[in-house]
C-alpha cells in the first residue's frame, strides 16, 4: 500500500521494555535472588542480635522493669494488653487516615485552585507557609481549647500532612512540559481539559510524593495532638495511653504502644510506596528499574 | 534581496508578510520575514541555529503571534473549536509518557471532540501508516527514539491536518534512523497529498526531501533566498547517492553560505 510504512521497514532500533523494579527498592537493580535475600535476612538478623544483648543485659544487671523492660516482657505485655491497646490503636489509625485523606484533597484542591488564579496564590500561600513553619506541638494545646477534642486532634494531623501534598502539587503544576502546553493550546483545548488530561496526570509523580510523606507525618500529628490533649482528654489513643503509662510508671506498656505505633508508620509507609508504585510502574522513571 | 522564481504550481495555502518577532527579553528573532507556503508542497526552512526558524514554525501554527505583520489564510483561517487544519511535530517526541500510544494519537481528536467510536478507528489508521500499529498498547517509555517519533507523527496525522509543521524533528536521531524516517515521510506526504513546512539545519535532509527551500539568515532571521528542487518524485535510496543529488547540495549549500556572509556583514 502506498503511503504506509512498512511493518518490515522498522527503525533497527529494538523497542526496550524494562523489567520492573520491586516497589520498595526502585533504585537499586536486582542482581539476582541472593542479593534479594540478603536486604530482607541482614535486617532481621540485625534485630535478634539487638533483642537478644537487650534481654541478657536486662536479665544480668537485674534491671527493674520500670527503669528498662525486656523484650520478652514488652512481648508478654502486648499480648495481655492487646484488647486495650488494639482499641487504642484503631482510634490513632483513624485519626491518621482522616488527617491523610482531608490533607490529600485539601493539599491537592488548594494547588489546583492556586494554580488557577495567581491573586488566591498571592493571598493564601504566605499563610499555608505560616501554618507550617510554626511547630505543631504549640498550636494543639490551643486547638484543643477551642476544638472539641476529636476534631481538635484531626486538625493536628490535618495542618501538618497537608502542607508537602500543597508543596508537591504546586510543583508539579508547574512543571508540566511546556511543548505538551503548546500542543494542547494547538487543539484549542479549554482550560478544563488542560487541568485533567495534562497538568494532573504530569503532576502525579509529585502528588503521590507528597502524599507520601503526609501519611507519615499526619500519624505524628494525631500523635502530638493526643499527646498534648494528656490526661485531660477523653480520647483513647495510643499517644494517649503512652502518656498515662507514663503518669502510671508502666514502662512495658509504653513500650508495647510505642511498638505497635511505629509499625503502624512503617505500614502506612509501604502502604503508599506500593500505591505510588502501582500507578507510576508502567510510565515514570522513579518506579522503573535502572538496569536496561 | 532578490529571490529567484520557483515553480508557482501551488497557490497559497498561508503566508507570512513582513513578519517581525521581537522577544520580551529585547531579542529580534524576525525582522521583515516574508514567506508563502504553497498548497501540496514540501518546504524546507533551512539555516543556522537560533536564525529564527522555529519562531517562524511557531507563529505559522499560531503558537506565538508577530510582533509585526501578519499570517494569511488566503483560503480558510483556522477556526477556534473547528478541526485543526494544522499538525505540529516538535523536534522531540513529546509524547505524554503516562499514555498509551493509542491515547496519545487520539489526543487532538479527543480534544477536539471527535467521538470516540469514530476517532478510535481514525487512530489505528494514523498508526498503521507510521507502520505501529502492533504497538498501539505499548507506553512511550517502553518504545526507541525513533519509534516514539513515529508516534509523534501518527498524532500530527489523526486530524488528516491540510498543514504539516515540523521543527527539526529528526535532529535528534541517528543517521540510519533518519534516512529511514525521511523516506517513509515522503511516502507519507505522498499519499495523503499535505503540505509539509519542515526546519531543518542540514543541507542534505533538506535537499533529499523538499520541493522548495527557503534559506534563513539570523540576527534578524529572514528569508534570503529560495530555491526549487525539481527532482521528480518519488525519491529513494538511489536519488542520495546519485550525482543529480550532489549537485544539488552544492548549490543549497553555497546559497546557505552566502546567506551567512550577508547576515554577518552589518
Amino acid at each position: 500500500m502506498n503511503g504506509r510504512f512498512s511493518a518490515r521497514s522498522r527503525d533497527n532500533t529494538k523497542p526496550d521494555r524494562q523489567r520492573t523494579a520491586s516497589p520498595l527498592s526502585p533504585r537499586r537493580g536486582g542482581t539476582g535472588n541472593f542479593d534479594h535475600m540478603l536486604r530482607v535476612a541482614l535486617p532481621i538478623v540485625v534485630l535478634a542480635f539487638g533483642l537478644a544483648i537487650w534481654e541478657a543485659v536486662v536479665r544480668i544487671e537485674h534491671v527493674p522493669p520500670y527503669v528498662l523492660p525486656a523484650p520478652g516482657l514488652i512481648f508478654h505485655t502486648l499480648i495481655s494488653d492487646w484488647a486495650l491497646l488494639f482499641r487504642s490503636l484503631l482510634v490513632t489509625l483513624a485519626t491518621t487516615v482522616e488527617g491523610f485523606l482531608l490533607a490529600a484533597v485539601g493539599g491537592v484542591g488548594l494547588a489546583v485552585l492556586f494554580n488557577q488564579s495567581r491573586l488566591v496564590e498571592y493571598s493564601l500561600y504566605p499563610y499555608a507557609v505560616i501554618l507550617q513553619v510554626t511547630p505543631i506541638v504549640a498550636i494543639a494545646p490551643l486547638l484543643l481549647i477551642y476544638l472539641p477534642q476529636p476534631l481538635a486532634v484531626l486538625a493536628c494531623a490535618w495542618i501538618v500532612a497537608f502542607f508537602p501534598v500543597l508543596a508537591n502539587t504546586t510543583l508539579g503544576l508547574h512543571s508540566v512540559d511546556r511543548n505538551l502546553t503548546d500542543l494542547f493550546a494547538l487543539y484549542g483545548a479549554t482550560r478544563g481539559q488542560m487541568l485533567w488530561n495534562l497538568k494532573l496526570p504530569s503532576s502525579l509523580p509529585y502528588i503521590l510524593g507528597g502524599l507520601r510523606i503526609a501519611g507519615g507525618l499526619s500519624l505524628i500529628g494525631a500523635v502530638v495532638a493526643e499527646i498534648a490533649a494528656g490526661s485531660a482528654g477523653a480520647g483513647s489513643g495510643l499517644a494517649y495511653r503512652i502518656a498515662e503509662s507514663g503518669y502510671r510508671l508502666n514502662i512495658p506498656r509504653m513500650f508495647a504502644a510505642l511498638l505497635l505505633l511505629s509499625v503502624a508508620g512503617i505500614a502506612i509507609f509501604y502502604l503508599l510506596s506500593l500505591a505510588n508504585y502501582l500507578a507510576l510502574r508502567r510510565w515514570h522513571e522513579s518506579a522503573l528499574d535502572q538496569e536496561r | 534581496m532578490d529571490k529567484p522564481t520557483v515553480n508557482q504550481s501551488g497557490s497559497a495555502l498561508v503566508a507570512l508578510r513582513d513578519v517581525s518577532k521581537a522577544f520580551p527579553n529585547g531579542t529580534l528573532a524576525l525582522a521583515g520575514l516574508d514567506l508563502e507556503v504553497r498548497t501540496g508542497e514540501f518546504l524546507s526552512l533551512l539555516g543556522p541555529s537560533g536564525c529564527g526558524k522555529s519562531t517562524a514554525l511557531r507563529i505559522l501554527a499560531g503558537l506565538s503571534e508577530p510582533t509585526q505583520g501578519a499570517v494569511e489564510w488566503p483560503n480558510a483561517a483556522p477556526q477556534a473549536g473547528g478541526e485543526s487544519p494544522i499538525g505540529f511535530v516538535f523536534q522531540e517526541p513529546t509524547l505524554m509518557p503516562w499514555a498509551s500510544v493509542f491515547n496519545n494519537v487520539m489526543l487532538p481528536l479527543k480534544l477536539q471532540g471527535v467521538r470516540t467510536g469514530k476517532a478510535g478507528a481514525r487512530v489505528m489508521a494514523a498508526l498503521d501508516r507510521v507502520g505501529l500499529q502492533d504497538f498501539s498498547r505499548a507506553y512511550p517509555r517502553e518504545l526507541s527514539g525513533g519509534m516514539r517519533m513515529r508516534v509523534s507523527i501518527a498524532r500530527a496525522l489523526a486530524t488528516e491536518p491540510a498543514l504539516l509543521l515540523m521543527d527539526e524533528p529528526f535532529a535528534a536521531l541517528d543517521e540510519i534512523t533518519r534516512f529511514k524516517l525521511n523516506n517513509d515521510l515522503l511516502q507519507v506526504w505522498q499519499a495523503l497529498r499535505t503540505t509539509v513546512v519542515f526546519v531543518t539545519h542540514s543541507v542534505f535532509e533538506s535537499v533529499y526531501l523538499s520541493s522548495r527551500i527557503a534559506v534563513m539568515t539570523a540576527r534578524p532571521g529572514r528569508v534570503v533566498t529560495e530555491l526549487a528542487i525539481d527532482a521528480p518524485y518519488p525519491r529513494a535510496q538511489n536519488f542520495r547517492t546519485s550525482p543529480d543529488y550532489a549537485a544539488l547540495c552544492r548549490r543549497v549549500s553555497d546559497a546557505l553560505a552566502q546567506a551567512m556572509a550577508a547576515g554577518a556583514e552589518p
